[in-house]
């Protein structure tokens, strides 16, 4: 059970929690959307600026726990310059992780720095925590800027 | 050993043996992640005595049949537990007359109830309903709905930096447009106890009807509901360590006679033809359907097992808490208690600085502490003191200060994990 819980807050998660990175909003972004988690009031914003097909640049504001800080923080980093199709196939493997329906290595390599979140998956009511940032950068892309609620 | 007053031999024990009360509650045996469970999330809900499982238990087992129907002798035993716990709860709130309480699934539908049997016919334009800024969902929602419904107009009392009501603003929010004051007892998110004999003084001199939401006021003693003067009063069986999906509407019977019923069905009927339906006489006017007897018969035990223990010593006991809970998180560095207010009941609400309540939840799970962590379903109260969310350890007459030491060792382990 304790290994859980160095599993879940693990240095990097408590790291970009603590210090997100790319917490910043984007002037010139073309897309947007909010997503909202209403059980624990997780609160965050994704901008995207998409130059073609690439995410030119990515950010985030808002507020939310450890998970939904680093979830967010994480995902900026590493879909920055990368291209739209990526950042969806990324979602997919990323949900597939967190909820604890794949535990293939080779998706697991794929996500990098974002497998630390594989933790979550022990912990059912904090899964939407690590998801919410992904979920909301989803309808950003989709271009729909309605509010995103987990619920 | 509980110490009995020597002049009154029968009187319930002055002092509370914890010990002995643990051990009628057996959910609090249980361990969870290997460790001893410290539930705290008494606010939420209550547990249950093993007085209350019983019978419950042994109503299903011996008396079970549907009430107020039959005349066979098992329903005329339904009838005669589930009346029984009505007059139990009658004495429990103070009310003069059976036919003034009404069994509900709980403090959510009595509200909704009023706002909808009592407001909805009587409230137009220009009308006011006045709430407070601490108030649970559930006594903001119907009266929002009863707004949109009637043309009516929301008023809410506010709170100052303690999350104690600003009672001197009644001055102006109280006028003759006033019909409804809907307040709650004792705030569930903070744990201030309101004024609220105050307030319905100055709600009927202004002729307004009062409603008490008693769901966190009832687990921690009884009420005199005529000696408030309250209207109506609503509280929940399972706060008070009752069966979930019980709940109780105390109405003054004048106004419960003039209403119009809240939902039809059998039961609240006296006939029924093609042309039109007699009603029902109070209480069964306003209790549609087949009730949840068992609940209702495991609620009427929970308040004879509470009364057993003596409701003076609970509350010593739950002073004890409180004092020692808000000494304790409130000297622990990077700790902010939310609601100071000089009056409250054994809630502390707080937030860790820099720590968001829902990691700090998590991490005293794997304590074993039972927290709440989140608004509270009480999201302007959490505006007010602009945090998205706190954690609430709330206190039962069960817990212990080894239970207080735990979460705050449960806490020192949350600031370690965040270092
Ligand atoms: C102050 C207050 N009012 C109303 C309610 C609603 O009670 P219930 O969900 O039992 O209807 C609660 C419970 O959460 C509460 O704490």
């Amino acid at each position: 059970m304790i290994s859980d819980l160095a599993d879940l807050y693990q240095e990097i998660i408590v790291d970009h929690g603590k210090r997100p990175r790319n917490l910043r909003v984007i002037d010139v972004a073309n897309r947007t959307a909010e997503g909202f988690n209403p059980l624990c009031g997780d609160r965050v914003r994704v901008y995207v600026q998409v130059d073609g097909e690439r995410l030119a640049d990515i950010s985030f504001t808002g507020s939310g726990c450890a998970i939904c800080t680093a979830s967010a923080s994480l995902m900026t980093q590493f879909l920055k310059d990368r291209d739209e199709t990526a950042a969806h196939e990324t979602f997919e493997q990323f949900i597939a992780v967190v909820t604890g329906q794949t535990d293939d290595e080779d998706t697991l390599t794929a996500l990098g720095k974002l497998a630390a979140l594989a933790g979550v998956r022990k912990y059912p009511v904090r899964v939407k925590c690590a998801t919410l940032p992904w979920h909301t950068l989803e309808a950003a892309l989709q271009d729909t800027d309605n509010v995103v609620s987990t619920e | 050993m509980p110490v009995t007053d020597p002049t009154r031999p029968d009187a319930p024990p002055a002092t509370l043996d914890v010990a002995r009360v643990r051990a009628e509650f057996p959910i609090l045996a249980e361990t969870i992640n290997g460790r001893p469970l410290a539930y705290l999330d008494n606010a939420a809900t209550g547990q249950k005595p093993r007085a209350t499982i019983d019978a419950v238990r042994r109503y299903y087992e011996t008396t079970n049949a549907n009430v107020h129907r039959g005349v066979h002798s098992l329903s005329v035993a339904a009838t005669d537990a589930y009346e029984g716990a009505r007059d139990r709860v009658r004495r429990f709130l103070g009310a003069a007359d059976i036919r003034e309480i009404i069994f509900t699934r709980g403090t959510t539908e009595s509200i909704n109830l009023v706002a909808q049997a009592y407001g909805r016919p009587r409230l137009g334009p220009g009308d006011e309903i006045l709430i407070t800024h601490l108030e649970h969902h559930s006594n903001i929602v119907p009266w929002q709905l009863l707004c949109e419904q009637t043309g009516a107009t929301l008023r809410v009392l506010p709170i100052d930096d303690r999350g104690a009501l600003v009672v001197d603003r009644l001055d102006d929010l109280l006028t003759e447009r006033t019909r409804i004051v809907a307040v709650g007892h004792v705030s569930n998110a903070l744990g201030t106890v309101n004024p609220i004999d105050a307030i319905i003084e100055r709600a009927r001199a202004a002729g307004a009807v009062t409603v008490i939401d008693g769901a966190q006021a009832a687990p921690h003693g009884p009420v005199d509901v005529q000696e408030l003067g309250c209207d109506f009063y609503a509280l929940s069986a399972h706060k008070m360590f009752g069966p979930t999906g019980v709940g109780v509407l105390y109405g003054r019977r004048d106004l419960l006679e003039a209403m119009p019923p809240y939902q039809g069905g059998g039961e609240m009927i006296k006939s029924v033809t093609f042309d039109g339906t007699v009603y029902n006489a109070l209480p069964h006017k306003f209790e549609a359907g087949t009730p949840n007897i068992a609940g209702v018969v495991g609620l009427g035990a929970t308040i004879e097992y509470l009364e057993s223990l003596g409701w003076d010593a609970i509350e010593a006991h739950e002073r004890h808490l409180l004092d020692d809970a808000t000494e304790k998180l409130g000297t622990l560095p990077g700790v902010r208690l939310i609601g100071t207010a000089p009056e409250k009941i054994a809630v502390v609400s707080f937030v860790v600085e820099g720590i968001h309540p829902h990691d700090v939840g998590t991490i005293l799970d794997h304590e074993g502490v039972a927290i709440r962590t989140g608004h509270h379903c009480a999201q302007p109260v959490m505006d007010f003191f602009d945090v998205p969310a706190t954690a609430r350890a709330s206190f039962a007459l069960y817990n212990t200060t080894d239970e207080i030491d735990a979460l705050v060792q449960g806490l020192q382990r949350v600031m370690e994990v965040f270092g």
